[in-house]
């Protein structure tokens, strides 16, 4: 059913009338794919044909299922990247630099045991064995914009629920302002520790009401499985309207803190990545501008880059928390 | 840092391969001795040509086959990108290498590799316009502009295609070889704006093995040039 209050948090400012719904869009993507496949091989042959479809096949067979309910409040009108493009096309660096390097790496990682400590300025810190938080609360399905600092983007069907479901249990005191976000770092488990690209290890942190915001995710799956180790098992955070490098990867500490806690690539470059880093079109990265983006899996070689939103489309959302805030000095 | 000398644009003999040789008045055996030659470097050239083609080739296949990875575009520009550096430093290792070895005939390929670091050059620099800005020549101007990494990488290609264009013998004539040989000694800083634009654009993620990698081969090809140039500087009193 849809509320008044999930109807306001759809992520996207096209009216309702346009938005179609997941079986039409999703038959209709297949068509598309196959239209598309059938152009390009006129012009390359048969070989995108194969691509199209093993696109459209479901996901890894050998990985677990983990069942979630869709929320309809979280569904796009986008078309969901394929689970391949989004389980090979990474940025992990403690697996590695290229793109590829954590699908090849992550196998060596370890996801159980796995505790993840909520503690700091809270009155009930607490261990959660990883299959406990997975037991919380009702897991719930929800397509996502994902849009890298690095000018590409996709859609992914995440699994989790609101961090604020944590965060509200862990009753955080009066002190406590941010929310900082530890990774992993076992050089044992993850080989690229050894090189000394930031400082390990890899920090992220929200403000407080940006950490209460309904769209962050805690999140434990995708494409209704576990997530894979190279998409940051066995549980990341997801902040849909900020550059993807702020949504840290398998966690291990989820700390309350009373002062802007220091973040990876802002302690590394601060004049390139800001604390906020809200998605923003019109604030250039000082190496390329921010306002297109190519959004991975669409179309074929010759498809432009499509505009980028402000705060990735999830202004309505959001929007409200930065009021009378100077974005260009806040970036 | 004298070792471009331009191509001989002396009269061309039949063969158009062996002036020197042709011109010092060779006799009938060496004659058919250089007409072997002038055979072995035409098939030398046919190998070393197909070799230098092979990037190019590769992109072709992986693009028909859909081996480009997720994100294609980023896949050409990279690695268009990656065997300009390399051609370049094949083409400025030729002169290091021919002194060390004495196969002069090493100096007949350097025109070809050149060319061919043009040629990824071209392919990088028409992905970035075609793929990447979409021909938004305002977005263009201002990346040339504003962003340092982009600067210095155009400049590389301009320079480039200078180079390029004055390649030809007849170019050779029109300039005086005085005056071809001072600019291709924009090679030089050619490698030098490469190595920036790389290393520039990987600072930003802190990815530097790379860019180091190809720094260390192009300051020490251009340091055996100083090295050469002082020691003929010393050699010249006595």
């Amino acid at each position: 059913m849809v509320t008044e209050k999930n109807r306001f948090l759809r992520g996207d400012d096209i009216p309702r009338s346009e938005i179609t719904p997941r079986d039409v869009f999703e038959n209709r993507r297949r068509l598309i794919q196959l239209a598309g496949a059938a152009g390009a091989s006129a012009l390359f042959g048969t070989a995108t044909l194969a691509r199209a479809q093993s696109a459209a096949v479901s996901p890894d067979p050998k990985a677990q299922k983990l069942s979630a309910r869709p929320n309809p409040a979280f569904r796009l009108p986008d078309t969901v990247t394929p689970y391949q493009d989004i389980t090979t096309y990474n940025n992990y660096y403690e697996f590695g630099t290229d793109k590829s390097d954590p699908a090849h790496h992550a196998g060596t990682l370890q996801t159980r045991p796995w505790i993840v400590s909520v503690e700091g300025e809270c009155q009930n810190p607490k261990n959660y064995a990883i299959d406990d938080l997975l037991k919380l609360v009702p897991l719930e399905e929800r397509v996502y914009r994902m849009r890298c600092v690095e000018g590409w983007s996709m859609v992914i069907p995440w699994i989790g629920y609101p961090l604020a479901e944590i965060i509200k249990r862990a009753a955080p005191t009066s002190s406590a302002k941010y929310v900082q976000f530890i990774t992993l770092d076992d050089p044992k488990q993850m080989p690229g520790l050894s090189e000394p690209i930031i400082n390990w290890p890899y920090s992220e942190g929200l403000r407080m009401d940006e950490a209460m915001n309904p769209l962050t995710l805690l999140t434990v799956g995708l494409y209704g499985q576990v997530l894979p180790n190279q998409n940051g098992a066995p549980v990341r955070v997801v902040v849909p309207w900020k550059y993807g490098f702020k949504s840290g990867k398998s966690i291990v500490k989820i700390r309350f803190v009373d002062k802007q806690p220091p973040t990876a690539w802002n302690t590394y470059a601060p004049q390139e990545y800001g604390f906020y880093s809200n998605v923003n079109p019109q604030v250039d990265h000082p190496r390329w501008s921010q306002a297109t983006e190519r959004r991975i899996g669409e179309g074929g070689y010759f498809t432009p880059k499509r505009p980028t939103l402000m705060f990735n489309g999830y202004g309505e959302q959001v929007a409200s928390m930065y009021q009378g805030m100077d974005l260009r000095k806040f970036f | 840092m004298s070792d471009i000398h331009p191509p001989p644009t002396v009269a061309k003999p039949a063969s158009g391969r062996a002036p020197r040789a042709a011109a010092s008045g060779a006799s009938a055996a060496s004659t058919a001795r250089m007409g072997a030659d002038a055979r072995q470097m035409r098939w030398i050239k046919i190998v070393v040509f197909c070799a230098a083609l092979y990037p190019f080739a590769r992109l072709i296949v992986f693009g028909l086959t859909q081996q480009l990875g997720a994100n294609p575009i980023e896949f050409i520009t990279f690695s268009t990108g990656t065997w300009t550096l390399v051609m370049l430093c094949i083409t400025l290792a030729i002169t290091p290498v021919r002194k060390l070895t004495g196969i002069n005939q090493l100096l007949r390929l350097r025109r070809m590799l050149g060319l061919f670091a043009f040629f990824y050059g071209t392919l990088h620099f028409i992905t970035y316009i075609w793929f990447d800005q979409w021909f938004d020549l305002h977005s263009i101007y201002h990346d040339v502009l504003r962003r340092p990494f982009i600067t210095v990488g155009f400049g590389a290609f301009v320079l480039m295609a200078a180079l390029a264009v004055t390649s030809p013998r007849a170019m050779v004539r029109k300039l005086g070889g005085k005056r071809w040989q001072l600019l291709h000694r924009a090679i030089y800083l050619i490698g030098i704006l490469s190595i920036l634009h790389f290393w520039w654009m990987k600072a930003g993620k802190h990815n530097l093995a790379q860019p180091k990698l190809y720094a260390a081969i192009v300051a020490g090809l251009l340091a055996i040039r100083v090295v050469y140039a002082v020691a003929a500087r010393l050699k010249r009193p006595a």
